[in-house]
């Protein structure tokens, strides 16, 4: 029986990481292009977020502090595994909190915390070509994306409003990409988008399945596609948190028993412990409710 | 030519020293404008300098043809390089996904690279361009994406007219080529995106 | 009062000791051994080797072994391990035609040079459950014959001396093979990428293509021109070297699927060529892949694209079990942030909707009054 062999530091041999990082430094240098790149198989399933994998893996040092989020939050079972997948393969430290950072990889969320210059975030993306549902070939896609043709989005989201009276689209919401690029931000809600505008980190995006490398780079003008009669705009919510009352966050709903209970909770797990500590407290938090029981 | 000049020099840890080198990289390509300290990694024959070598250790292998500028050519560098990194030399300037310049005084015009396709524009080269300094030079003021008003470095050597140059290859876009340069312990880039003017333009 | 929910860590590390448990099943029933399954199982290993991309018998049986018999998790495996091993060179093409032949049938010729030889196939067995292997009863020693060290030409090259069939194919002069787990695939390509593709593509998937154009689905004429069984040599260029290195011999499964064509404006009438090629012995793959690669033929044959099977961006993005089986299955991570954006807006346009009948209502009501 031949023995299993010993991995290399993060997992990836050298060979590959240098075919990633060269497509990486593409993907910065033509923000919002889809670089194709051949993606591994890796140790977990293609869709499970092997684009993102790669991608950190091909830029962890010995010197990053990794956070994993998915849905926003630290502790859902796929974040946890892929941050014990790093810390086996890359010995890396890790950590929860949004600050202390330099590496994050997320599915469906960016952090509400604001994020800062030297940070850069991993997106695991699933389907990066925006346009593929409006035209599944890749040969007809490349030709639009080569010709700036993106006649064919705006139709889409013009539909929309004409048969529901707004844009329908609430997650994966296209964006253009320094005037040029049209992008797919990954199925975060389009809540998160603005965030995307400027922001001082490095954003990556990784798509394993589908092969493809995708970069914004800092302070980097990211607009949400619209018309100027009906304005791109976010979800909103109606009440704050309720374990630790932030507004102008995005919400989960939990369902609190079969009557129609429920109550809005933060995604982002962290901003909202970090709150917590910091004293702030909810209409539903345990600290108010239980000295009235 | 001395042997041991062709087999000494390379990392002396690998993975790490490769990965250092290029978060360098990365972090200066998504920040124009920015210096990104690069410690001697690497210690190449001349006329390559360590940053170079470091750079060209970390990026190339095998599967990146791999163009020389005339000094190049003709020293032990040549060989180093091959060893180090298995990359084949390109024929011709647009066959290389990446080019070495020991002297961009000298570099042929910047078009001759490969630049890309519409479709694929990241099919083009990455230009190593080994500079004496990057504070000496003429002031180039950077805009575009990644510099959050304006910024500036001043490299030198310099192709020449290197900023008219420039000018055109952002006319390219998405097509065109990019730039590292490769200063004593540092390096700073310049993305095809990035927009370039001296002072007195 | 609401709790959040943490510890996926120990639930994650439960439910493996759950899984090493139930893949260990009773212990007092004796555990399996990798070669009972690399010699009972053989075609299992076969697959996963095949769609696995790596020919390493007890690698593939450990895969089953591990994977509780689930061949595509076991392929899964295969291909984690797989891409992360060096890469000492490429190998010579392997010469078919040399094959020490153990099976081979052609549906096209009575008899031909080098005949018919069954070999181990399930073709003809009755399929009634033999309830004698629940005894481990003895099995008979088959009979053999040496081979004969001769080359068996392929049929291709029998139908190739009346130049009744296009030649194997050609491609750029300065063509490089391609290697599709070293570069992004890219349409449309060549058929080198396409056939390797089939080749490590879903053998379900592929078979139900491959039925589709039986049925009117891109209709091709075949005939099984041969399919053949047998070990063929590895030999490796070594530069320092004059003659090739033998690495040893692999086992495949051949398969020329000759297709009647009818000539176009690019080509005379003439048969036409499916190909496929496997590790091990799946003639249920190899013609299967025959058939699709045919189907794919279309365009350079100058045939309507009409059919799923003989669309390449559909049948190749498609045909991989593994990428196929973890896009599928991570609909069961959670979505709840996207869902949670899709309940806010199904909630407003159905308010939105409840308020527009009750003005209608309304208006309707006084309009009438």
């Amino acid at each position: 029986m031949s023995d299993i062999a010993t991995y290399n530091f993060a997992y990836l041999d050298e060979q590959t990481k240098r075919m990633i990082r060269r497509a990486i430094l593409k993907g910065i240098a033509i923000p919002g292009y889809q670089v194709p790149f051949a993606s591994r198989e890796m140790p977990m399933p293609y869709g499970w977020g092997t684009g993102g994998v790669q991608v950190t893996a091909a830029i962890i040092g010995p010197e990053d502090v990794l956070k994993v989020i998915d849905q926003g939050a630290d502790d859902t079972t796929n974040a946890v595994s892929i941050r014990a997948f790093f810390q086996k393969v890359a010995d890396v430290a890790v950590t929860t909190e949004t600050a202390k950072a330099t590496i994050i990889q997320t599915r469906h969320r960016i952090p509400e915390y604001p994020l800062t210059e030297g940070q850069t975030l991993v997106y695991q993306v699933p389907i990066p070509e925006p346009l593929r549902f409006l035209e599944p070939r890749e040969t007809e896609t490349r030709k639009m994306h080569a010709l700036e043709e993106y006649g064919l989005m705006h139709v889409k989201l013009y539909e929309d409003i004409a048969r529901h009276g707004r844009i329908a689209t609430t997650y994966a919401y296209p964006v253009k990409v320094e005037g040029r690029y049209v992008m797919d931000p990954s199925p975060t809600p389009k809540f998160d988008n603005p965030k995307m505008h400027m922001s001082p980190a490095l954003q990556l995006f990784g798509a394993g399945r589908e092969k493809r490398i995708y970069a914004v780079p800092p302070f980097t003008r990211v607009v949400s596609l619209d018309f100027e009669d009906h304005p791109f705009e976010i979800q909103t919510f109606d009440q704050p948190c309720a374990l630790c009352g932030a507004a102008q966050v995005y919400l989960d709903e939990v369902i609190l028993d079969d009557k129609g209970g429920h109550m809005f909770v933060c995604s982002d797990t962290d901003h909202c412990e970090t709150r917590q500590a910091c004293g702030h407290r909810g209409h539903l938090s345990p600290d108010i409710l239980e000295p009235a029981q | 030519m001395d042997q041991m000049d062709v087999i000494d020099g390379g990392f002396a840890a690998p993975v790490f020293n490769a990965q250092t080198v290029f978060r360098a990289v990365m972090d200066a390509m998504a920040r124009p404008g920015t210096v990104q300290q690069v410690a001697g990694l690497a210690q190449p024959p001349a006329p390559l300098a360590a940053t170079a070598g470091a750079v060209a250790l970390s990026l190339c292998d095998h599967d990146t043809p791999l163009w020389l500028d005339a000094g190049l050519q003709v020293s032990s560098a040549k060989s180093w390089l091959g060893f180090h990194t298995g990359a084949p030399l390109a024929a011709t300037p647009a066959d290389a996904h990446f080019a070495l310049v020991a002297n961009p005084a000298n570099l042929i015009s910047l078009e001759n690279f490969a630049q890309g396709t519409q479709e694929y524009p990241d099919r083009s080269t990455t230009l190593i361009l080994q500079v004496d300094s990057l504070t000496d030079g003429a002031p180039l003021h950077l805009e575009g994406p990644g510099i959050e008003t304006t910024d500036s470095i001043a490299p030198t050597p310099l192709p020449r007219h290197f900023v008219e140059q420039w000018k055109q290859n952002g006319a390219r876009f998405p097509r065109g080529v990019d730039v590292i340069l490769a200063a004593p312990g540092a390096v700073a880039c310049l993305p095809r995106t990035v927009r370039a003017k001296t002072m007195e333009a | 009062m609401y709790v959040a929910v943490k510890g996926g860590e120990a639930a994650i590390a439960n439910a493996h000791r759950l899984l090493a448990d139930r893949r260990r099943g009773d212990r007092s029933v004796p555990s399996l051994r990798i070669e009972q399954i690399v010699e009972q199982l053989a075609l299992g290993v076969d697959r996963v080797m095949s769609e696995g991309s790596l020919y390493d018998r007890e690698l593939a049986a450990l895969a089953i072994m591990q994977s509780r018999g689930d061949l595509i998790e076991a392929i899964f495996l295969v291909r984690a391990y797989r891409t992360t091993l060096p890469r000492f060179g490429y190998t010579r093409p392997i010469d078919t035609a040399a094959m020490q032949v153990e099976r081979r049938v052609s549906a096209t010729y009575k008899d031909l040079p080098g005949g018919q030889l069954l070999g181990a196939t399930f073709d003809y067995t009755h399929r009634l459950l033999d309830p004698e292997l629940a005894t481990d009863a003895e099995v008979a020693t088959p009979e053999q014959r040496e081979g004969d060290g001769q080359r068996m030409a392929r049929v291709s090259e029998i139908l190739a001396h009346e130049g009744l069939i296009e030649a194997d194919g050609e491609l750029p002069e300065d063509h490089l093979t391609g290697d599709i787990t070293r570069e992004p695939l890219e349409f449309p390509m060549e058929r080198d990428i396409r056939l390797q593709a089939l080749s490590r593509g879903d053998e379900g998937f592929l078979l139900a293509l491959g039925y589709s154009t039986q049925r009117g689905y891109g209709r091709s004429h075949p005939f099984v021109g041969e399919v053949r069984i047998g070990e063929v040599e590895l030999e490796l260029d070594v530069p320092e070297l004059p003659f090739p290195i033998s690495l040893g011999r692999i086992r495949v499964t051949e398969c020329q699927m000759v297709n009647q064509f009818k000539g176009s404006a690019k080509a005379p009438p003439q048969f036409t060529r499916g190909y496929g090629l496997v590790f091990g012995q799946s003639e249920r793959k190899a013609m299967a892949m025959s058939l699709c690669d045919r189907a794919l033929r279309a365009g350079e044959l100058g045939e309507d694209i009409t059919a799923p099977a003989q669309d390449e961006e559909f049948v190749i993005s498609h045909s991989d079990n593994v990428q196929a089986t973890g896009f599928v299955e991570h609909l069961k991570l959670p979505h709840y942030v996207d869902f949670q954006a899709e309940l806010d807006l199904v909630r407003r346009m159905r308010g939105e909707h409840e308020k527009r009948q009750a003005t209608d209502q309304t208006e309707t009501r006084e309009a009438a009054e």
